[in-house]
């Protein structure tokens, strides 16, 4: 867990990554709030406000005396959101980096094109 | 949510020596609670109030709808795991689990059993030949088996490994999840227990110092470093509640949430941002020496 940020946003962002990743599927049951809690040693209120968020988000649908489902189009929702956050996340910074570098876009560019054919 | 404690003015004096000064606190049913701060701080002192073991000089305090002093209805409700429990001498192992169901309405014996063999604790000893960490262990299993509606554990693991630590926070959260209940931890070993609180109360000199969810805090401090000068005029109009220098180099930590724009503007000074952890953050806020020199220093500059 990362220092820095409320737990209970690392949570949200977990689930998030493994349905973006497809480790999670769409329909597919997502650990429960305990599970949370013992596996990341935290406080299961804390697990719960986490997963909330994505209920309340309507990426998660509690099914009462079952568990908790990914919704169906949770995927595609928020792979366009992570798309509009990507600016700021990585772009920004990557800018702001290769300024203090001297780079200008069309070298950073090259950087990037020359860095994906590598992998 | 349902108040299970509640004190106002909560006081207590010995001779001269204020140790308890004045505490408002309340503390909400089911929830994990961290009682935090130095040696001296007043966190046993609250704790004995709380129970029934002292008297408040002045305050008023409500326990389960009740003064818990000399009301058994209250006090078989909680229970209080303290640093140095003693025992008769003639007690094992084994007959302190034996008594505990005497005390405790929710005692789980299956549970007890179960600890004890996660703990290796040998039944059958004495209790004065057990190690100072059997010993805490001891204490550990009698605050989980009884499944109080109110316990308190009071550093409970002076000696404890850390291989039995993390025992401890595993059943503790496991067993709190099928079996709700108010718990309250006092220890130092902050960083080890800051993902289980839910709220974090810190106790300095008798007085609370902040009393806050634990997730609130998560963030709410961050350390600058870099250049003296560029750290200077990042800090400048903000609370600074810790400095470090050398040369021409300086660290500050500040209180307060940094948002976007500031972390890119940070950046763009050549600044470094780290995380304060709930440890640090307590350091900072309680280091008593520390704090004044950072005050002389910011009337300085």
């Amino acid at each position: 867990m990362d220092e820095s940020r409320p737990i209970f946003i690392q949570i949200t962002e977990q689930v998030e990554n493994d349905i973006i990743d497809g480790t999670l599927a769409e329909g597919a049951q997502i650990p429960s709030i305990n599970e949370f809690a013992t596996f990341h040693r935290i406080n299961p209120a804390t697990a719960l406000r986490g997963v909330n968020r994505l209920v309340d988000d309507g990426i998660v649908e509690k099914r009462r005396g079952i568990g908790m489902f990914v919704t169906t189009g949770a995927r595609a929702r928020l792979v366009e959101r992570r798309r509009d956050e990507f600016a700021t996340a990585y772009i920004r910074p990557l800018i702001v980096e290769a300024e203090k570098l001297g780079l200008d876009i069309d070298q950073l560019a090259a950087l990037i094109r020359a860095e994906r054919i590598e992998s | 949510m349902t108040t299970v404690v509640r004190a106002q003015g909560l006081t207590k004096r010995y001779g001269s020596f204020t140790a308890v000064d004045h505490v408002d606190l309340t503390l909400e049913e089911n929830r994990i609670y961290g009682l935090l701060g130095r040696n001296g701080a007043g966190k046993t002192t609250i704790m004995q109030m709380l129970t029934g073991q002292l008297f408040p000089e002045a305050g008023t305090l409500d326990v389960f709808g009740r003064e818990p002093a000399e009301h058994a209805d209250v006090l078989r409700r909680m229970c209080f795991i303290a640093e140095s429990q003693r025992y008769p001498d003639s007690f094992k192992a084994a007959h302190v689990f034996k008594a505990a169901p005497w005390f405790f309405e929710n005692w789980d014996a299956a549970f007890a059993e179960q600890l004890i063999a996660d703990f290796r604790l040998p039944l059958n000893r004495y209790i004065k030949k057990l190690s100072r960490g059997q010993l805490s262990a001891v204490g550990v299993i009698v605050g989980l088996a009884s499944r109080a509606p109110l316990t308190f554990f009071d550093e409970p693991y002076l000696g404890l490994d850390a291989v039995a630590r993390h025992i401890f926070y595993d059943r503790l959260l496991e067993d709190y999840a099928e079996h709700p209940r108010t718990i309250v931890l006092s220890t130092h070993l902050i960083d080890e227990v800051a993902n289980l609180l839910e709220h974090v109360i810190l106790i300095d000199q008798g007085r609370i110092l902040f009393d806050r969810d634990a997730d609130e805090l998560r963030g709410s401090a961050t350390t600058v470093a870099g250049p003296r000068s560029a750290v200077e005029s990042f800090v400048a109009d903000r609370p600074v509640i810790g400095r470090e220098g050398l040369g021409g180099l300086a660290s500050a930590t500040i209180d307060g949430r940094l948002d976007q724009a500031e972390r890119i503007k940070a950046a763009e000074l050549g600044l470094e941002l780290a995380p304060v952890s709930l440890q640090q953050l307590i350091i900072h806020l309680t280091g008593t020496d520390l704090r004044a020199d950072s005050t002389d220093k910011e009337v300085a500059a």
